[in-house]
């Protein structure tokens, strides 16, 4: 990992992209490092679309302004990549994962010629499967991980074990579904470019 | 010892509350500021504090209520936000002139209209010559440091006086970050209990609280308010020496960032100070003699320590995030420069108003600042915008 990487999250409202930014600042946290996880917040509604940041850090984080040329960018839900700018200022050695079914000839021409990595992952199936509802954000999460390369995936199955049973406290009939969404998206994201 | 955690600089403030445990917490919910009393809330139901928390139907209720639980003998605390503040105006400055350590958290959020719940300094800006004792903080860390030193300087006998500490809102009220708690145990040792000197359910020693003041002496109470301010100064400095005993951390009446041979300077107040160390670094690295002042005590106002610190100075900036609509230049501009004014130092100095209504900080904004600096000639407009949009 590099001394510092910038993530940017694009989501909806309601589809756990906040959350799923300050669970990796937790996950990073847990290893030692230094993060910040905030999102921006505008006009909050249902469905608009809203960004998030992480910045994690070998050395302390001084600067406080949103991430302008990111190392990755997480896309929860495919159709703002016609309306969000989603790779503007994405550095080439960098990646986008995007949840999404579409092919990578079919996103291409929404990615505006960006040459870096870009990942996919059907993050509604998993999410579907496991959980039996769509909550994006956590088979959203596992990706980052995984491309970002983080944390290894068994230290980051044990501390998300330990991070739900905080979460989910008071409903811990979720915990197993969020577990195995974990581990699907583990193994399901790949790349395509 | 310490604790290594992650935690938003509002999550920070209630912890910090939580290990003061005051008698009090009187709080009206308003954005950035609503989680503090949130979380405070659930330490209360769940009996991990004494304190006695009053759900009012407004900030105004809200500071009427710390009011009398101070005025009775009790620690009392309160968190608020922009028009929150603005509700509670006239209960601000009747805490102060009654001489009571009320602690408040502001957490800085442009004031409507039109409504903005983003972080500026006006809330800030309006009450900053009610008699209150005001901190600034630019992380999560130091929003639960200077809340752990302000009773200690709010109520020591020579200050006696109400104390805000603020912080950016959302930029750090709502930001996760690393941060180095203490030990319960540690903080209620350096807190103390609160033994104040008179007051109202003291049997032995009844007093009135808030009679009317005429000509006859309110004009020497404002003086004792104008003394207790000024004494304030050296107890800020007493708590952060004892605090950075117990900590590591050091606390001074500003922080000066590479100040030892700087000739261009920017003088900024609360979480912007972070993105200008980064420009300051990277400037250094290219041979530019770049620094900071940092203005953690804003109330009292270390004037005079600050000219002197910049006499050396060959251009400074003060950026002030508030509106300027004086057209005289924002409130840390204006001390600033009446400060140098005072102390016969004579530096170009120019204002930047910037960041209003949560307008994100830059680091290429700040860039801008230095090279403006490095180019000073044109001084026939000391007033600027920064990150303002242009067509």
């Amino acid at each position: 990992m590099k001394d510092l990487i910038e993530i940017r999250w694009h989501g909806r409202g309601g589809q756990g992209a906040k959350t799923a930014s300050l669970l990796l600042a937790d996950a990073a946290f847990n290893t030692g490092k230094y993060i910040q996880g905030f999102p921006e917040y505008g006009p909050e509604r249902m469905g608009a679309p809203m960004t998030a940041y992480n910045r994690i850090s070998t050395n302390p984080i001084r600067v406080h302004s949103n991430v302008y040329e990111p190392d990755y960018v997480v896309v929860v839900d495919d159709t703002l990549l016609a309306a969000v700018d989603v790779t503007a200022g994405l550095k080439e050695d960098g990646a986008i994962i995007i949840n999404t079914t579409k092919e990578i000839e079919e996103i291409k021409p929404l990615l505006k010629g960006y040459k870096g990595s870009v990942y996919t992952i059907d993050a509604r199936k998993i999410s579907i499967d496991t959980l039996g509802k769509y909550f994006p954000n956590t088979p959203m999460l596992a990706a980052i991980v995984k491309v970002t390369e983080i944390m290894k995936d068994e230290d980051f199955i044990k501390d998300m074990e330990g991070s739900f049973k905080h979460k989910f406290s008071k409903k811990p009939e979720v915990i197993e579904g969020n577990m195995k969404a974990i581990e699907m998206a583990l193994n399901e994201v790949k790349k395509v470019q | 010892m310490s604790i290594r955690e992650r935690l938003s600089g509002n999550e920070a403030t209630a912890i910090a509350m939580k290990q003061i445990n005051p008698d009090v917490v009187a709080a009206f919910p308003i954005t950035p500021s609503t989680e503090i009393p949130q979380y405070f809330s659930t330490y209360v139901d769940n009996g991990e504090v004494d304190t006695e928390f009053v759900a009012v139907e407004s900030e105004h209720s809200a500071m009427s209520a710390c009011i009398g639980a101070e005025a009775a003998g009790a620690r009392a605390m309160t968190a608020t936000s922009a028009n929150g503040l603005e509700y509670m105006w006239e209960m601000v400055q009747i805490a102060s002139s009654m001489r009571l350590p009320i602690v408040m958290a502001l957490v800085n959020r442009a004031i409507s209209g039109p409504l903005n719940i983003h972080s500026d300094h006006s809330d800030a800006m309006a009450v900053r010559d009610s008699g209150w004792v005001m901190l600034f903080s630019e992380t999560n860390q130091e929003a639960y440091d200077n809340m752990l030193m302000a009773h200690r300087i709010a109520e020591h006998k020579d200050v006696n006086l109400p104390l805000m500490v603020c912080q950016d809102g959302f930029i750090t009220s709502h930001s996760i970050e690393n941060i180095e708690l203490l030990e319960t145990e540690a903080v209620r040792k350096f807190v103390g209990t609160y033994k104040p000197e008179h007051y109202l359910l003291n049997r032995k020693n009844p007093v009135a609280m808030g009679p009317m003041d005429l000509q006859p002496y309110l004009f020497e109470h404002k003086r004792q308010q104008w003394e207790a301010m000024k004494n304030a100064k050296q107890v800020i400095l007493e708590v952060s020496k004892e605090f950075e005993a117990l900590t590591g951390r050091k606390y001074d009446l500003f922080e000066e960032y590479k100040m030892e041979d700087a000739e261009y300077v920017i003088v900024c107040m609360n979480s912007t100070a972070g993105t200008v160390k980064n420009v300051i670094d990277r400037l250094r690295e290219n041979g530019v003699k770049a620094g900071l002042i940092k203005i953690r005590v804003f109330r009292p106002f270390p004037g005079e320590e600050i000219a002197n610190a910049l006499s050396k100075a060959k251009a400074v900036a003060v950026l002030d995030k508030t509106p300027l609509l004086n057209l005289t230049g924002g409130p840390l501009f204006e001390d600033i420069t009446s400060a140098m004014f005072t102390q016969k130092i004579n530096v170009p100095t120019v204002n930047y108003c910037y960041g209003i209504g949560g307008r994100d900080v830059t680091e290429s904004q700040i860039e801008s600042v230095y090279e403006d600096l490095q180019n000073l000639k044109d001084m026939t407009n000391p007033y600027r915008f920064l990150g303002l949009k242009t067509k």
